[in-house]
C-alpha cells in the first residue's frame, strides 16, 4: 500500500505500538520487522514473565528483553519458513526495540522501501493462545534480494 | 479556529490562516513548515529521503525527497500568493528510532542525512530556518499554525513543545 495509507491502515498513526526491528542477512539481506500494538505487548509480556505489566508504567528493563526476545523468536519462524519456501539462508541479526508512535516506527522501514518504491509491502498475523493478538509484520528486502526471492517463487 | 489539515508520509500540503497544517508520527522523516509571515499562507511537507538525484528509476515522488518535496511546497506557497523572499521555515524529526539502523552503511542515520538535506536545501533556497527540533530518538507529531508560525511538537511522554 501507499505510504501515507499505512499508518491509519494499522488503527492510527499515533497509536503507540511496539516495533521490533532485525537485520538479515545470507543469501537474502535487509531488514525485518515486527510490530504490534503496546497493549498486545503488554499482554505478551505479562504472560511471559508471569506477571501483569504495569501499563502506566514504561516497559523495565527486563520486559523490554523479554519483547525483543519474543520479537526475535517469531520473526525468526517468520524467516524459517521463508528460507525453506525459497530454499534460502537467512540470518537474522540482534533485535532492537522501540516503542513509540505508529507512524514514527514505521518511517523506518518505510523509509528503507522508499528507496526501491512508492509502496510499502505490509503482512498482517493473527496468533492466538488463549488469548488473540494481532501483529504486523514489514519485510523489506534490498533490491537484489527482491529479485531473488521472487524468482525462487517461480515468478 | 480553523481547520486542521494532515499531511501524510511523502506528502505536502499548503493553507492559509486560520487554518493549519498537521503530519503524525515522524520518524526518521523531517516535516519542513514554511510560511510567508505576512499573508499567512504557509505548508508542511513531510520528506522521507534526502536527495532524488540518488534513486535511479522510478518516477518521481516528489514530496518523497528533501530536495524536491522542500521545492515543490516553496512552488505552490507562491503560487497561493505567498512572497518568496519573505518565507521562513521551521524543520523537524529525523530522529533514529532503532539503536541501530544499518550495518555500517548509510542507512546508520538517515534521520540526520534528512536534517542535512533539509538544511541544505533551504540554504540554497536562501529560506531562514528559524529554529529546529530533530535528531534524538523518538516520534514527533507536528502542528504548523501559519497565523503565528507556531510549529508544535509533540511527542510521547513528553510534553507539546512550541518551536
Amino acid at each position: 500500500m501507499e505510504f501515507k495509507e499505512i499508518g491509519a491502515e494499522m488503527g492510527g498513526e499515533e497509536t503507540i505500538m511496539a516495533g521490533i526491528y532485525q537485520q538479515i542477512r545470507g543469501d537474502i539481506s535487509g531488514s525485518i520487522m515486527f510490530l504490534l500494538e503496546e497493549k498486545s505487548a503488554r499482554v505478551l509480556v505479562s504472560k511471559l514473565m508471569g506477571v501483569e505489566s504495569n501499563s502506566s508504567e514504561p516497559f523495565n528493563e527486563m520486559e523490554i528483553s523479554a519483547l525483543q526476545e519474543i520479537g526475535n523468536i517469531i520473526t525468526g519462524s517468520y524467516l524459517s519458513s521463508l528460507s525453506t519456501l525459497t530454499n534460502m539462508t537467512i540470518d537474522a541479526s540482534v533485535p532492537s526495540l522501540c516503542i513509540d508512535m505508529c507512524e514514527a516506527i514505521l518511517s523506518v522501514p518505510a523509509i528503507e522501501f522508499a528507496e526501491l518504491g512508492d509502496k510499502m509491502l505490509l503482512i498482517k498475523t493473527e496468533f492466538s493462545d488463549d488469548v488473540k493478538l494481532e501483529g504486523y509484520f514489514i519485510l523489506v528486502p534490498d533490491l537484489t534480494s527482491y529479485e531473488k526471492i521472487l524468482t525462487s517463487l517461480g515468478m | 479556529m480553523g481547520q486542521m489539515i494532515k499531511v501524510g508520509m511523502a506528502d505536502l500540503k499548503i493553507c492559509k490562516a486560520p487554518d493549519a497544517v498537521t503530519t503524525l508520527g515522524l520518524g526518521s522523516c523531517i516535516g519542513i513548515a514554511i510560511r510567508d509571515p505576512q499573508t499567512k499562507i504557509g505548508g508542511l511537507a513531510h520528506i522521507m529521503l534526502p536527495d532524488s538525484t540518488q534513486i535511479k528509476s522510478q518516477t518521481l515522488n516528489v514530496p518523497k525527497f528533501a530536495d524536491t518535496g522542500a521545492k515543490e511546497l516553496v512552488n505552490q506557497l507562491i503560487k497561493a500568493g505567498a512572497n518568496r523572499m519573505r518565507l521562513v521555515a521551521k524543520i523537524a524529526g529525523g530522529a533514529q528510532m532503532f539503536s541501530f539502523q544499518g550495518t555500517g552503511n548509510d542507512m546508520m542515520a538517515v534521520g540526520e542525512r534528512n536534517a542535512q538535506a533539509v538544511r541544505k536545501v533551504l540554504a540554497e533556497l536562501k529560506i531562514p530556518i528559524l529554529s529546529e527540533d530533530c535528531g534524538l530518538n523518538f516520534g514527533r507529531t507536528v502542528e504548523f499554525f501559519p497565523e503565528t508560525g507556531d510549529y508544535v511538537i509533540k511527542a510521547v511522554g513528553k510534553p507539546p513543545k512550541t518551536i
